[in-house]
């Protein structure tokens, strides 16, 4: 095939992908600032006519998205920050330190990844009710605190720290708990930051869990929140666009801030399984 | 190293206790959970609550709208997944084209529809599937095709899911396929290329073999994840048209958190393990089969 015009076909294929990727998303955007109304004309239109702050006004005046995106924000913060400190103490126990039944419980570990999630659901509210956790951020939390995923991803970074490197602080007489706080977690840096935005994305992004779990309405998060709306104002077209904005904007941005060690993370993860 | 042993069950104990509290011990107890009449009497006062044995298997498989759900998961898993994979290789295979450009940008745009919130973009994703207003039938318009009623007709509302699925979630694959793609030497191809292989056969003989593993690997993660589908029909389609994208998650909450039969909705979860497992465990021994392994 003629060179120059292999070069055209997979870049403009490629232009192309990027255009339908993107697409959605920045007419997302486009109608959010469209007065109500507007996209329901024909031909739609792709860029506003009139820009009007007037959806957003709405859905933090008279919605209440403000609180939404607090609870998100709040729910999707405190399960980072719990599933990284458990998982990384965890992930450097297995990966560096001998303990008995070590390897047995990590073999159940591995197993136990073909469960979905949702088999635990059922009983999972069935035991929060009692507990008086139905309806609250903990609720919401008690799942993403840990998981098997995290543990291996740490693990698997964990093996590479030179077993040298803990004898020598040891012979020193550093005590453990010393050597993990000053001298592994900061080796394990950027698994972390890999760690913390996946389990910050997931635990904003997640909807079933949260649907089931957080019935009181002032307690909602944005998707839940977004999909109880999207079902009431099925015609407020623009209003719902602006919803998506808040929804998606804030995890879009961190993605394009982080990028390197999500990427990272998918294929330490996603390659070696 | 006594200390050592200690320390290593203190800094493994908390996520273990986090992962058996809160997932082992309840997979266990929906286990027995499936095995009872759990349901909303049960939920008020426990002793009215009855082992039941297999029952509430044997009712689910004499419910047709069970069989309506799981037919309806497994359309969506046998066209969605494959869809979505080719997707993801394609757009792998381009990116990792020795003339494809602004190669980090693109990467990064095509991988965007991953990290948002699927709520969020099925939301977008239904305004432009509207039968009217949606700029999907008025792009096919100016082409001289009719309006479909995408998600209002039961033919097309199930394939419209498939079309919104492909869009959100082939980037995640195709970043897998693509570090697959670089790690292969390039020298290989060289070769090829002097033996007088074209592009097709540098593909089929070469890539394709090489990469087996990985879109193994990939399609296994994929369809356990696409037999989990819910929220793209509760919030484009709420099960409907005709129950034609009720899949069986949407069955199991609708059973268990908008009836509270909770025994019932448990064997639905079960069963759908069930399903996944054996579905999975076929795939893998398909990838193991030497007669699929290169020489």
């Amino acid at each position: 095939m003629n060179p120059r015009l292999t070069v055209w076909i997979v870049n403009g294929l490629l232009v192309g992908l990027a255009t339908l990727s993107l697409f959605p998303l920045l007419w997302m955007v486009s109608v959010s600032f469209m007065p109500a109304g507007a996209s329901s004309t024909i031909p739609t239109p792709v860029l506003p006519a009139t820009v009007t702050l007037g959806n957003y006004r709405q859905l933090f005046g008279n919605v209440g998205m403000g609180r939404y995106l607090l609870n998100s924000l709040a729910i999707a913060v405190l399960a980072t920050i719990i599933s990284v400190s458990f998982n990384v103490m965890a992930g450097y126990a297995f990966a560096k330190l001998r303990f008995r039944g070590r390897d047995a419980i990590f073999k159940v570990l591995l197993g136990a990844l073909v469960i979905p999630g949702q088999v635990a659901m059922l009983p999972l509210f069935l035991m929060l009710k009692p507990l008086g956790l139905i309806n609250s951020y903990g609720g919401a939390i008690v799942p993403a605190m840990a998981s098997i995923f995290g543990i291996f991803l740490v693990r698997q970074f964990a093996r590479s720290i030179p077993d040298d490197l803990l004898e020598a602080a040891r012979i020193d007489g550093a005590s453990e708990f010393r050597i993990f706080l000053t001298i592994i977690v900061p080796l394990l840096g950027p698994v972390l930051a890999t760690l913390a935005i996946f389990s910050f994305l997931g635990s904003w992004n997640d909807f079933m869990w949260p649907l089931i779990v957080l019935t009181d309405d002032a307690l909602h998060t944005l998707p839940v929140a977004l999909a109880g709306l999207s079902r009431e104002h099925v015609q407020d077209n623009e209003l719902m666009m602006a919803g998506s904005v808040v929804t998606v904007l804030p995890v879009l941005v961190l993605f394009l801030a982080l990028q390197r060690q999500y990427m990272a993370g998918l294929m330490a993860g996603g390659v070696k399984g | 190293m006594r200390r050592v042993v200690v320390i290593g069950w203190a800094l493994a104990a908390p996520a273990l206790v986090v992962i058996l509290v809160f997932f082992a011990v309840p997979v266990v107890m929906g286990l027995s959970l499936s095995l009872t009449d759990f349901d909303l009497y049960a939920l008020a006062d426990l002793s009215t609550l009855r082992f039941v044995g297999l029952d509430n298997y044997a009712r689910l498989l004499q419910t047709p709208l069970f069989w309506q759900a799981l037919g309806n998961t497994l359309y969506f898993v046998a066209i969605g997944v494959p869809v979505s994979i080719g997707l993801s290789l394609g757009a792998a295979l381009l990116l990792n084209a020795r003339v494809a450009k602004w190669q980090p940008f693109f990467r990064t745009a095509l991988f965007a529809p991953v990290v948002t919130t699927v709520v969020a973009v099925a939301v977008i994703w239904r305004y432009l599937l509207h039968t009217r207003y949606g700029l999907i039938n008025q792009t096919l318009g100016s082409i001289g095709i009719d309006p479909i009623d995408w998600l209002g007709d039961p033919h097309w509302s199930m394939p419209s899911i498939i079309l919104f699925a492909a869009w959100k979630n082939f980037g995640y694959n195709m970043i897998i396929l693509l570090a697959a793609l670089q790690a292969v030497p390039r020298e290989i191809y060289e070769s090829a290329r002097v033996d007088g292989a074209g592009p097709m056969r540098q593909f089929t003989d070469l890539t394709f073999p090489l990469l087996t593993p990985t879109l193994v690997m990939v399609g296994i993660m994929t369809l356990a994840g696409y037999f989990q589908l819910f929220a793209e029909p509760y919030v484009m389609t709420q099960g409907g048209p005709l129950r034609s994208t009720v899949s069986v998650l949407y069955f199991m909450y609708e059973e268990g958190f908008r009836w509270w039969n909770l025994g019932y909705a448990s064997a639905v979860a079960f069963m759908l393990f069930f399903i996944i497992f054996v579905v999975s465990a076929g795939l893998l021994r398909f990838d193991r089969d030497p007669a699929g392994s290169p020489a």
